[in-house]
This record gives structure tokens, sequence and C-alpha cells, in this order.
């Protein structure tokens, strides 16, 4: 089951959470939803999960639209600051989010059980959700979320809060189930992203700035190619110059020049890894370190969004 | 519908998870029980077999306690955000705003029930009059009713259950005592607004043994509007 938004708007008095953003996800496909405090991101997941109202534009879910069918049967939900009923023990409260969900009664009390122990729940079960640290908090939020084994999950900020442990099981099992379902989740970890995520969405003001894998974008911020490179067995300015006449290179700077370190950037469009190695035979140096330099999602995300 | 079940249940179960309930019922019954059989006005002393006093201690219990039962149901789930964790399910406002209430008037219903042994004391102690107090019980209940839509309506305006706990007094005590008040102190057709208007009118006309169409219509309408307008704020988000 996939999902599209089409033209999405939602506006709170004179400011627009979210602005006219359009994007889809496809069964099976992990996306990650990037952007600062404030994009928009939380009100769109809210719209999807049929929380808000769809205003302006539509939220077609396996080609359904939103506002008029009641799809919420579809997805499931963990809101940004995972609410639970602290008071329920841990079973009574997954499985009253099982019937809630329409599950069929006589397979609960197995679904529930099936799901402690996907989640890891399985040594806490019969406590409070009160009495949990928060990453069993967390999973539990996780665990009534897929109780109904929806076909779109749909988790805002699942990993905020936990510890690094906890954050790489939380992420594994979001890699794990993403292979079976549709999922749209929303981070301020970038590492994270990539990870995790088979695309990334990058919304800021309300509006997509960023749509594709890691390395799309990565090439889309920077569009040339970057090498650090250690050419020895030669003279420093003769190696620059040489450089520096090659075709495919636009620029080269000496970042070390006690270890014959270099910084080399390509022309948009050409890599020249390979006219450097032919350089490099040619003249009878010797590289001993070549190394394709990428630009940190970090900064492509601070890039797109701040200006 | 069936989903509704599902909340009323839950709910339910909730009340005796955090106390309230076992407070409400001893409180319910200690007081009903005190003043029908042991302070001065009880049956002994009046020699007269009926549940009068049980029926009048009953309806201002129950006028306290109804708000704080409700104060809580969508106050806190909107403060929490649970509120949001449950309309993502598949499951409508009206069958949130039809369960926290069905969940609520069973709680009252059982605390009702804990009262039939007075029934039955009463009616083999002398002569009760069956009907009136059979008519009584169905009075509490539909009384119970409005109240507990009242309460809901309070409770879905703000996410602070004290203010929830107020507002659904303040306008209980409308219906309970004031319109009363205001029908007697005024005339001709303000007179008669007020007096449909008062809940304890339409209790009384109950409780003395005729069910009317008129008195079920009231209390119907209470608590629909009360659970109409809960369910309109619980949309407004």
């Amino acid at each position: 089951m996939d999902i599209k938004v089409l033209n999405l708007t939602k506006q709170y008095g004179a400011q627009k959470a979210v602005d006219n953003i359009s994007f889809d996800v496809k069964p099976g496909e992990i996306l990650g939803f990037l952007g600062p405090n404030g994009a928009g991101k939380t009100t769109t997941m809210k719209m999807i999960a049929q929380y808000l109202d769809v205003e302006h534009g539509d939220i077609l879910i396996g080609g359904k639209s939103v506002k008029d069918n009641n799809l919420k049967r579809q997805i499931g939900y963990l809101p940004e600051s995972n609410p639970l009923y602290y008071e329920m023990p841990i079973m009574d409260y997954l499985e009253y989010v099982a019937s809630l969900q329409g599950y069929p009664k006589e397979k609960i009390k197995d679904r529930v059980r099936e799901m402690i122990k996907v989640c890891g729940l399985d040594v806490e079960k019969h406590k409070l959700i009160s009495e949990l640290s928060k990453g069993y908090k967390q999973r539990v939020g996780l665990a009534q979320a897929m109780i109904h084994d929806p076909e779109i999950l749909i988790l805002d900020e699942p990993t905020t809060g936990l510890d690094p442990n906890q954050i790489i099981e939380i992420r594994d099992l979001i890699k794990n189930l993403g292979r079976q379902k549709t999922v749209l989740f929303s981070t301020h970890i970038l590492p994270e992203v990539e990870a995790t995520c088979d695309r990334i969405l990058i919304i800021n003001k309300g509006k997509i700035v960023a749509d594709g894998t890691a390395s799309t974008l990565r090439q889309q911020s920077q569009g040339q190619d970057v090498y650090h490179v250690r050419i020895e067995d030669g003279n420093i300015d003769d190696i620059v110059t040489s450089i520096r006449n090659m075709a495919s290179v636009e620029s080269v700077n000496v970042l070390d020049a006690g270890k014959h370190k270099f910084e080399v950037v390509s022309k948009p469009n050409i890599p020249s890894n390979r006219h450097l190695f032919q350089l490099c035979v040619d003249r009878k140096w010797v590289i001993t370190e070549l190394i394709p330099f990428e630009t940190k999602l970090e900064d492509i995300f601070r890039d797109l969004t701040m200006n | 519908m069936n989903k509704s079940f599902v909340i009323a249940k839950k709910e339910f179960g909730s009340f005796f998870d955090s106390l309230v309930a076992y407070i409400l019922l001893a409180a319910f019954l200690g007081f009903s029980g005190f003043f029908t059989w042991i302070q001065g006005s009880d049956v002994f002393m009046r020699r007269e077999a009926d549940l009068d006093v049980f029926f009048s201690v009953a309806r201002w219990t129950l006028f306290f306690f109804i708000p704080a039962l409700t104060m809580k149901m969508i106050a806190e789930e909107k403060k929490t955000g649970t509120i949001e964790m449950l309309l993502t399910k598949a499951v409508t406002d009206r069958d949130v705003v039809i369960g926290k209430y069905l969940g609520c008037l069973l709680l009252v219903g059982v605390a009702l029930l804990f009262t039939i042994p007075y029934y039955v004391s009463i009616a083999w102690l002398g002569k009760i009059d069956h009907g009136a107090t059979i008519t009584g019980y169905i009075g509490l209940l539909l009384m119970a009713s409005a109240y507990i839509a009242i309460g809901l309506f309070a409770s879905s305006i703000t996410n602070n259950q004290i203010v929830a706990f107020l507002l659904a007094l303040l306008i209980g005590i409308f219906f309970h005592l004031l319109f009363d008040f205001l029908a007697g102190g005024t005339s001709g057709w303000l007179s008669d607004l007020f007096q449909t208007l008062s809940l304890t009118n339409h209790y009384d006309s109950i409780s003395r043994g005729v069910v009317d169409t008129k008195d079920l219509i009231y209390f119907g309408s209470i608590t629909a509007i009360g659970l109409f307008l809960a369910e309109y704020f619980i949309s407004k988000r």
C-alpha cells in the first residue's frame, strides 16, 4: 500500500505550517523525513495519520483519499511524544489497542504475545507502563503502532531520548519491518537516516527542499567529485601545476605540504580520479592515498535549511 | 458502536485501576446508608416504608460525584496527548465520546445496584410503593446520564481537570437548583421556561411514579446535547 501526498497545505492562522507539498512513499520503502523543528514534519504526519483534517490538497492511501474514507485501520502511528496510558499494564494496554483497531478477537492474545516478543518486551511484560524506562516505553509505543499489522507505519521521532544502544535496536527493528511495510519516519539524527532509510525527504518552512537517496542528495548539493590524494616521490610545485593543468580538474589545494596531501576538485560531472592515476603513472609518482571525499549529510541539511 | 463498548469497558476498568471507583462506591454507599438508616430522619424515625431519604441523598451525592468522575475523562487525555493516540486508531470521535459516557454510566449503575439491599430491606419491613421506588431508580439513572454528558462536555473544552470539574458543577447547579429558584421568582412564560429547564422538576415528576415522555425527552436532550458538544470540541484540534 502506498501513500500519495498531493499539494498538501495546512494553515494555522496566517502561518503556513505545510505549504503545498507533494510526495509519495512506495510500498516496502522506508522514507526518512527530515527538517528543523517547526518545519511541518509533525503536522504532515498527523494529517497522514488522520488526526488532523486535510483542508487543502489531498492524501491518498492505497489510492483512496483520506477525506472521504476512514483509513485509520491501515495505518500504525506513533505520535511524537509517545503518549501512553501509564496506569495500565503493558499487556492490557496492547490488548485494548488491538481491539480498538478491530483485530479479530480470538487472535488478540496471540498477537499481543508476538508483538511483545518482537519488540523485546518479554522481561517487562507484567509491569505497568509507568514503571518502564524510557526505552521500554518507546518499545510499547512501537508495539501499539504495529499491533494490528498495518501496511503503513508513521513514526514521529521514534528514537528521541534513547541511548545509543537502544537507538540501534529500534533502528534495526524499523529496518526489519520496513521490508514488508511502507514506513515514513521523522528524526533529527542524520546518521540514522542514512543507516535506515531508502529515501530522504527534507522539508523546511513547510516546503520540500530535497527528495532522494543520500547519494543523490550529495551529488545534487555538490555536483562535482572531490578527492583527497597523497602523492609521494614528486616535487610539490611540480605536482600542483601538473594536476591543475589536467582537463578534468577545476582546482587543487595543498592540504599538508609535509605529507604531500592535496585536495582535488573535479569539474562538474567529470570525475578526475582515473586521470589523476594516469598522471602519476606517467610521471612515476606513487599514489598512496586516494579518498573520494563525501559531503556530510549534516552539511547538506544545513545548506538546505539555513538561509 | 462496537468500538464504543471497547472504550466503555476500558474506562470502566480504569476507574477501578485508579481507585476512583472504590472511593465513589464507599462514599456513595456510606452517605446514603447513613442518612437512610441511621441519621435523625431515617426510616425508623419516620416509620414510613419508602426510600425518599435515600433518593434525595443519592441525588446530591451523584451531583457532586459525577463531575469528579468525568473531569479527567477527556481533559487528561488532551493534556497527556493520549487523545492523539486514541483518535488515530480505527475509531471515530463519536465512538470515543459514547464509550466514555457508557463507561461512566455503568459505574453509576453499579453504585445504584449496591443499594438494592436497601430496597429489599424496606420492602421486608413494610409496605413499599414498588412503582415509585423503581421510577426513583430510573430517575436517578436519567439524572446521572444528563450530568455525565454535561461533565464530558466540560472535560472536552479544557485540558485542566479542575477547570472541568468546576465548570461541570457550575452548569450542573443551574439544572439542579437555580432554574427551580428562578422559576419561583418569575412569572408567566419565563417562569414556565425555567420550570421546564429545571432538572429537579423533571426528576421529581418521575420519582412520583410516573414516567412521562416529556421527562424522557428532557433527559434525553440534555444527554444528547452534552455528548454532541463534547464530540464537537474533540473534533476541533
